[in-house]
């Protein structure tokens, strides 16, 4: 018998964009007007809370790196629009989208990367270091990779207590080569963890395409065999598919305690980071091709139009009004203070900032 | 009081802790089935079973990376490396994850992780197995690291670990795995930051931690019998917190300090503590302070020479009485 043609790609990927084939899916007919609505919300104001980005750091507001989710908003919207109670995020440094996704404040995201004690993280984590665990959102990680480990962590937690959830951890499709990725796959699927392991496939690791970093049989999320889990691509221009392939990991989460490798196809409108001068790698063509053709907050507002969901008025305001949210965080940024010196050693350790008589830990701690 | 071998003083500590917290785990290279590569968690499965005591892969970076994750969340792992020479495919775990996590969440996330495992020479095991890395990871803010040389100590150290909410990496060392000593049968913990003055004097002041207050305690035998120098022992216990007072107050007592300790040289936990001793006690100092660290060479295979490249009782009398010349 001739085994099936491996499927490497999504096939609504290999035909021109038009309306989505999974609008009908059952996660999706189950969402109301208002939770389209709010969908669509939070993916334009994720692409204009980081093309405000793109202004303070032309301003010079912003330092070190910062790496930009436009383009990839359907990822991040996509999935988290899923999760509920129990469930859990974690990700690499393009961790902008993500925050605002579980329903972290553009100021704060924005005083965050300009180094100010009203951030996300007091200023002491930048743009790669984004948290709120009161959100279940558990970083923004800087190394590539590490954050599997991590996260399949708080999926062996989740299950060590008992709770129906489970842990996505995003990462790009350059941290598919990393040992920890795979030392994670192994005990993920070793252990029956409910565990999402999402490839963010942009095309690049930084500079270097996938063609020229990655053995592969076509695909990434394919390795997945290896360690004996289910996997899937998906087209991550549509968020409506993004939906409906990711739900169908979440119940093998909730319900089998099984982990899955979700291979996303996306594409970045910008360099890896602002100091990528993305010039050398790629053609401006291929990215016009994927602005005019695959865009995915436009996609999506074409859906919407059509459903009737949308008119032009209303996606017109709800676009203005997130502008304006980032023009407002932009000014709140610039407008916050510092921290200080003194804050440079708070949060190094919870004994110190908590120490009383009956403290586990003594003596001196921080050094001269 | 019972006597007890550190080894068993490690276990009671872990047991003791499984038993009064539920998120406790006890995780690791062959930490159940097998009952320990040096048999610390031996019986612990029987007792608590799979959930509480876990067999990983030789995986570090996964399951310590894991470890930190769960305790992110509140579980409480104490995370067995068969060596602490492994902890350096896990370096970014334990280093940039567990090291960073609270201070880059401005301390909206804590890590109440333990990583528990031998970190010694002198077992005739070659370079790779034989490295002390308490001196690398105590110079990461955001990292606790304690050394007992003792049971009683072992088992007060582990339980503080613990119950300690940021990570502890506690070094423990195979050739003290067998050595007995008195240990409370009640509960009590010995808290991180607290040095102890093993032998008191009035001559000088010997400076070490791990095994190397065991060398030292002998050299001050032999000091004492041999030449009548009186000496005092500080034991660290805990590289990070460190108990400067208890190091400065032994030290203007007896106005000499020598240091001992397995590390090699360079960069090593003595260099901080002789910097220590000249900036706050500098006037109080009779002589030069004295080091005594393993030879400055990866750990050497045969055993006659390893013994001569570790601190040892000869070599410590001999830097003790060129202190006190």
């Amino acid at each position: 018998m001739a085994k099936p043609a491996v499927l490497t790609h999504p096939e609504s990927l290999k035909k021109p964009a038009g309306p989505s084939e999974f609008a009908k899916h059952p996660v999706n007919a189950a969402l109301s007007k208002a939770e389209k609505v709010a969908l669509y919300t939070k993916m334009a104001r994720i692409r204009h809370f980081e093309q405000r980005c793109i202004r303070t750091y032309q301003q010079g507001k912003i330092g070190g790196f910062l790496h930009l989710y436009v383009g990839q908003e359907a990822v991040a919207a996509g999935t988290i629009s899923l999760l509920g109670k129990h469930d859990h995020i974690i990700t690499g440094y393009r961790d902008h989208g993500h925050g605002l996704m579980v329903g972290m404040s553009m100021n704060e995201c924005m005083a965050e990367l300009t180094g100010k004690v009203t951030g996300c993280s007091q200023g002491k984590g930048g743009s790669m270091h984004y948290f709120a665990p009161d959100k279940n959102y558990w970083g923004g990680h800087g190394i590539v990779g590490g954050q599997a480990p991590l996260g399949t962590g708080l999926a062996y937690a989740v299950k060590y207590k008992g709770l129906k959830g489970c842990c996505l951890a995003y990462m790009g499709d350059g941290a598919v080569n990393q040992g920890a990725v795979h030392e994670a796959y192994n005990l993920a699927a070793l252990w029956d963890l409910p565990m999402i392991f999402v490839i963010e496939n942009n095309g690049y690791s930084m500079g270097t395409s996938q063609e020229r970093s990655t053995a592969h049989p076509g695909c990434l999320a394919k390795r997945a065999e290896g360690y004996g889990m289910a996997w899937d691509v998906i087209n991550g221009h549509d968020v409506y598919e993004v939906r409906a392939k990711t739900d169908a990991a979440v119940k093998r989460a909730h319900e089998e305690s099984k982990p899955t490798v979700l291979e996303i196809f996306t594409y970045r409108y910008f360099g890896h980071s602002m100091a990528d001068p993305d010039k050398t790698y790629r053609d401006k063509d291929e990215i016009k091709e994927y602005r005019e053709k695959k865009d995915p907050v436009l996609l999506f507002e074409n859906e919407l139009l059509a459903e009737g969901v949308l008119t032009p008025a209303t996606r017109d305001a709800i676009n203005e009004a997130a502008m304006a949210e980032a023009d407002v965080a932009a000014a709140f940024a610039e407008e916050s203070p510092d921290p200080t010196v003194a804050d440079i050693t708070k949060h190094i350790y919870w004994e110190e900032d908590n120490r009383g008589p009956n403290s586990t830990s003594r003596g001196t701690i921080i050094f001269e | 009081m019972a006597v007890i071998t550190y080894r068993e003083a490690l276990r009671a500590a872990m047991r003791e802790e499984l038993q009064r917290d539920e998120n406790v785990v006890v995780m690791g290279e062959e930490v159940a089935q097998f009952n320990g590569a040096y048999k610390v968690t031996e019986g612990l499965l029987k007792e608590f079973g799979p959930k509480r005591v876990v067999d990983t892969p030789i995986s570090e970076a996964g399951f310590i990376g894991l470890g930190i994750g769960a305790s992110m969340l509140g579980i409480r792992p104490v995370m067995e490396l068969m060596f602490w020479s492994f902890s350096y495919v896990a370096f970014d775990q334990i280093v940039n994850n567990a090291g960073n996590i609270r201070y880059m969440s401005g301390g909206l996330i804590n890590c109440p992780i333990v990583i528990r495992g031998p970190a010694n020479g002198g077992t005739n095991v070659g370079a790779t197995h034989s490295h002390t890395p308490e001196a690398i990871l105590a110079s990461h803010p955001g990292i606790k690291v304690v050394c007992p040389a003792t049971p009683y100590d072992a088992k007060g150290l582990m339980k503080a670990a613990i119950r300690d909410n940021d990570p502890v990496y506690v070094m423990e060392n195979t050739i003290l795995y067998n050595d007995k000593g008195e240990v409370p049968d009640e509960d009590y913990i010995v808290p991180l930051g607290v040095a102890d003055v093993k032998r008191v004097g009035t001559d000088l002041t010997i400076v070490a931690h791990g095994r190397a207050v065991i060398t030292s305690l002998k050299a001050a035998e032999i000091l004492e019998k041999e030449h009548g120098v009186s000496v005092e022992v500080v034991d660290l216990r805990s590289i990070r917190p460190l108990d400067e007072e208890t190091i400065l107050a032994s030290v203007r007592k007896t106005h000499r300090a020598l240091l001992v300790e397995e590390n090699k040289p360079f960069c090593g936990v003595d260099a901080q503590i002789a910097y220590l001793i000249q900036a706050k006690a500098f006037d109080d100092l009779d002589a030069p302070i004295g080091r005594v660290s393993s030879i400055d060479a990866p750990q050497i295979y045969c055993k006659r020479m390893e013994d001569q490249q570790l601190p040892h009782p000869a070599r410590v009398v001999e830097a003790a009485l060129k202190v006190l010349a």
